[in-house]
């Protein structure tokens, strides 16, 4: 498969010529809350933060629940400091998502920022801080766009684009359109926290986190900045993100009053799809010298990362079937690029879906890099915990990647009963203590953008 | 990453083919040409009605049909309209490089970095849905009855279409490319920053050969009134090829354009190697962030500059230095120029904060007088006529440039087309939101 590896020497070589990148702050947002201390404590704790969809009546969709982060859990004007507090106005919740993820990142890093503390010199140069943030499709609000519609209707009830230009855009407030453009997640965190370094906003579904923490790797590798805030975040917990699911055939059945965390099994024999979280999670990417001069604390190191482009059958990747060659061609490309052998690879967060068509493609692609040992080596699967959360995905698995190695411990395991069929270490138990060196992230979106990450432990 | 000087062969970044469609054609020359006749792509809008909004023009493509262009028309039977753009500039593009006849060395080592807009809302349906969801009684959007009219007016096909990511699937597909594959939305600024990061990923050795570019259209119901809320669009009343004047005293905001443009980027070794033609040679990139105000660009041009600052750096090029003949390093800078008042006054501030007292000598125009702004694209279409300009050795005007403005006082090529010796362009891109990058592109010397 794939081009052949080039000989250890050369590895080893081309790893040593790279600035090492590691991991200085973690800060996820999932349906557990704000930050990494909720989230590993459910996770560890075998709990669910899947729950029925309580913002709206979700009884008309296929899934009626979803891992959602709570108005208790997130409440934005208290995040973000108080001479932000008009700009939260324009802020869809993808980007109320990025900004507290942000935060708790800064803070676990114990960075000053502007964003900390005004007026204050920050810790690190703001021309040498990027922002890589992933980000999704965000739908506009329905009742706002509705609402100002209602003057807009045509004699069948439909919509008069007439009347619309003449009087009903007027409605909507002046800055409607930036509530809802994708660099806004980036956009805001990088004026709260002072970034002027290269940002970017990559939007690959849920490839999105773990390109924009690659991107960030390649920014700092090559000089551009000394540390980034990488992640992404997502809320598909909406009516056009139910819908646009749905018809993806991604969702699994989840009637009014049915289990949701139960109905989410990945890599089963059973299983038939997936329940959506809403999340995300921002780390604090830097240098290795520049962190160790200040005395940051090291969480994990990320060694190695790549991104291939799937084969899709069906041109837009939905139906990822063929694609296990081109997901195993980016593992094996990241663990070249980290100089580190598939056997040292201790335990694997995957993808892991529960759509059935693309766990297969991703268990056969294990299969093909670690052969008879893919049966055995952990996988960390989180979906049935923290639902599947767009663009934030793979960043919440990077997030919780580097808690696992920081802890040596692994999460519990939900949902999945057997997974005979594909063979692979993915059946619910509890969490336990792990001897932990190097965890693979995996994940491939829906469009084929494929992306995996090495995280070594820090000794 | 190593000074110009110092690159090898694996880390020179050659661009080895073009293509675009735009409001003024689908071809190189067609677009070039009448670029050289200061055309403008401007009329009243036919996507939509839409004689009642503020604005009531646009620059769209006309009479472009990507099928006769592609190898495999049925797998992409369901492409969104910006989809077909992206295909139709990256045929031409490939086909340019002669990838087909000279095929690339591995297809997992052909990469794509696009940035490509959201495809167009199902806007009749989208709309109606949301209209007849509505319940007076509570003030709000009845859930059950949304997801019912949902599934019934809106389809498949067509709503995953709308996904960013939907124009590198299609060009993935198409030429088979399997190597690392992004697509970013920095707003404005996109395409320039998907153009740079892929010259970063040649560099670095992840893949041979990179698609780069982007593909855009806003011109649909939301989109248009998304800019006139934030009065960014020109709402002239007048003759629509004249609304676009950027750096004119008179501007009034942009004029929304649509299309795409895309290059081949390879390294210089693996062109060599399968015997294909450098056009030229990408040999800077800078990207900043503004840090300042969603709704404002930083009033001293500071982001600006630092992108510029970054592309020059990594380009070896000293702003203030002079060839023996005394002609500055920079013979030509490819403005973002707008034509809203806040950025054409910075980006002349920004490039005098970068250049100094040469700043006056460097020509810098903005072909969004003709094109009009393609949003994500224009980046990628921007670079493309700097890569022409050195060719050609011919700048691209501004055109309706009438009365100067005190705020910008530097060379903007205004109205006519020059004859000039150019060899090295910077190509800007700055996005709302305040994410600025910039390229720096040079004629190929071996």
């Amino acid at each position: 498969m794939g081009y052949p590896a080039p000989p250890m020497s050369t590895r080893a070589e081309s790893a040593q010529s790279k600035r090492r990148v590691i991991i200085t702050g973690n800060g996820p947002v999932s349906g557990f809350g704000v930050g990494m201390e909720p989230l590993w404590k459910g996770l560890c704790a075998g709990e669910s933060a899947i729950r029925p969809i309580t913002s709206f009546d979700p009884s008309g969709f296929i899934s009626t629940a979803a891992a959602m982060v709570t108005p208790e859990q997130l409440d934005i004007r208290t995040i973000v400091p108080k001479n932000y507090r008009k700009a939260t106005k324009v802020m869809a919740r993808d980007i109320e998502i990025a900004v507290a993820a942000a935060a708790s990142a800064v803070h676990s890093a114990r960075l000053t920022t502007r964003g900390t503390a005004e007026g204050v010199t920050p810790t690190i140069a703001p021309q040498r801080v990027g922002c890589h943030i992933g980000a999704g499709l965000i739908p506009a609000d329905s009742d706002e766009l509705a609402s100002a519609m209602l003057s807009c209707r045509d004699a069948q009830g439909g919509f008069d684009p007439g009347e619309w230009g003449r009087t009903g855009m007027a409605n909507l407030t002046p800055l409607w359109l930036l509530k809802y453009l994708p660099n806004m997640l980036a956009c805001h965190v990088t004026i709260i926290h002072d970034c002027q370094g290269p940002s970017n906003t990559l939007t690959c579904a849920e490839a999105s986190g773990g390109l924009s923490i690659g991107e960030s790797m390649r920014v700092i590798r090559r000089g551009d900045a000394d540390a980034c805030l990488s992640g992404g975040a997502e809320s598909k917990v909406n009516y056009m993100g139910l819908l646009r699911q749905t018809f993806a055939h991604r969702l699994a059945p989840v009637p009014t009053g049915a289990d949701g965390c139960a109905a989410v099994r990945p890599f089963d024999d059973a299983a038939q799809g997936t329940v959506l979280g809403e999340g995300g999670g921002i780390l604090i990417t830097e240098a290795f010298e520049s962190a160790h001069a200040r005395g940051a604390h090291a969480i994990a190191e990320l060694v190695g990362f790549a991104a291939r482009q799937c084969s899709c059958i069906d041109t837009v990747g939905v139906d990822l079937c063929g694609a296990d060659e081109d997901i195993a061609c980016a593992i094996e490309a990241a663990l070249h690029d980290g100089a580190v052998r598939a056997d040292e690879i201790d335990a694997i967060v995957p993808f892991g879906s529960g759509i059935p068509n693309v766990d297969a493609a991703e268990a056969k692609a294990l299969r093909a890099i670690f052969g008879d040992r893919t049966s055995t080596i952990p996988l960390i699967t989180l979906a049935p915990q923290i639902g599947i959360c767009g663009a934030g995905t793979s960043a919440l698995s990077v997030s919780v990647a580097a808690q696992c190695l920081l802890m040596q411990q692994l999460p519990a395991r939900l949902s999945t009963v057997s997974s005979a069929q594909l063979q692979v270490d993915a059946v619910a138990r509890s969490s336990r203590h792990h001897a932990l060196g190097t965890i693979l992230v995996t994940t491939t979106g829906m469009g084929g953008q494929s992306v995996a990450l090495v995280l070594r432990r820090m000794t | 990453m190593n000074a110009r000087a110092d690159r090898s062969p694996s880390e020179r970044v050659v661009v080895t083919g073009m293509g675009w469609v735009t409001p003024l054609g689908h071809d190189l020359e067609t677009v070039w040409s009448a670029l050289m006749r200061g055309a403008s792509g401007m009329a009243p809008i036919t996507r939509f009605d839409a004689r009642t909004f503020p604005t009531t023009f646009a620059a769209e493509v006309k009479n472009f049909d990507v099928t006769p262009l592609l190898q495999d028309p049925a797998s992409h039977r369901n492409a969104g309209i910006n989809s077909q753009f992206a295909l139709g500039a990256a045929s031409q593009a490939w086909r340019q490089a002669e990838l087909a006849t000279k095929s690339p060395r591995n297809p997992r080592r052909v990469g794509i970095y696009l940035g490509a807009g959201e495809g167009v809302i199902d806007t009749p349906n989208y709309l109606s849905a949301n209209l007849r969801a509505w319940n007076a009684e509570t003030g709000k959007t009845d859930g059950v009855r949304w997801a019912k009219i949902g599934h019934e007016l809106m389809n498949a096909a067509r709503e995953i279409e709308q996904e960013p990511n939907m124009p590198l699937a299609h060009i993935a597909k198409e030429f088979g490319a399997r190597g690392p594959a992004y697509n970013c939305l920095t707003a404005c600024a996109a395409s320039t920053q998907a153009i740079g990061e892929a010259s970063s990923i040649l560099r670095g050795g992840e893949a041979d050969v990179m698609i780069a570019g982007g593909a855009h259209t806003m011109i649909h119901v939301l989109g248009v009134t998304g800019f006139n809320r934030l009065t960014a669009l020109s709402t002239s009343t007048g003759d629509p090829s004249k609304a676009s004047c950027p750096f004119d005293l008179g501007r009034g905001g942009f004029v929304m354009g649509e299309g795409a443009g895309m290059v081949i980027l390879e390294t210089l070794e693996h062109a060599q190697s399968r015997g294909a033609k450098p056009l030229a040679e990408l040999i800077g990139f800078g990207s900043s962030a503004d840090s300042y105000r969603i709704t404002d660009i930083e009033p001293t041009g500071r982001g600006a500059a630092a992108a510029m600052l970054q592309a020059l750096a990594q380009a070896g090029i000293d702003p203030h230095g002079r060839r023996s003949d005394g002609r500055p390093l920079v013979d030509y800078i490819s403005a973002h120029g707008t034509g809203t008042k806040e950025n054409d006054s910075i980006e002349t501030l920004a490039v005098k904060r970068v250049f100094g007292d040469l700043a006056k000598e460097i020509p810098m125009s903005s072909v969004k007088s003709m094109l009009g702004h393609l949003i994500a694209a224009a980046g990628a279409v921007e670079f493309i006529t700097c890569v022409m300009a050195i060719h050609r050795g011919m700048l691209p005007p501004t055109i309706n440039y009438t009365t100067p403005d005190p705020q910008c006082d530097l060379d903007y090529v205004a109205n006519t087309p020059r004859a000039a010796k150019v060899q090295t362009c910077l190509s800007n891109s700055f996005g709302f939101g305040g994410q600025n990058d910039t390229v720096c592109v040079t004629a190929f010397d071996e």
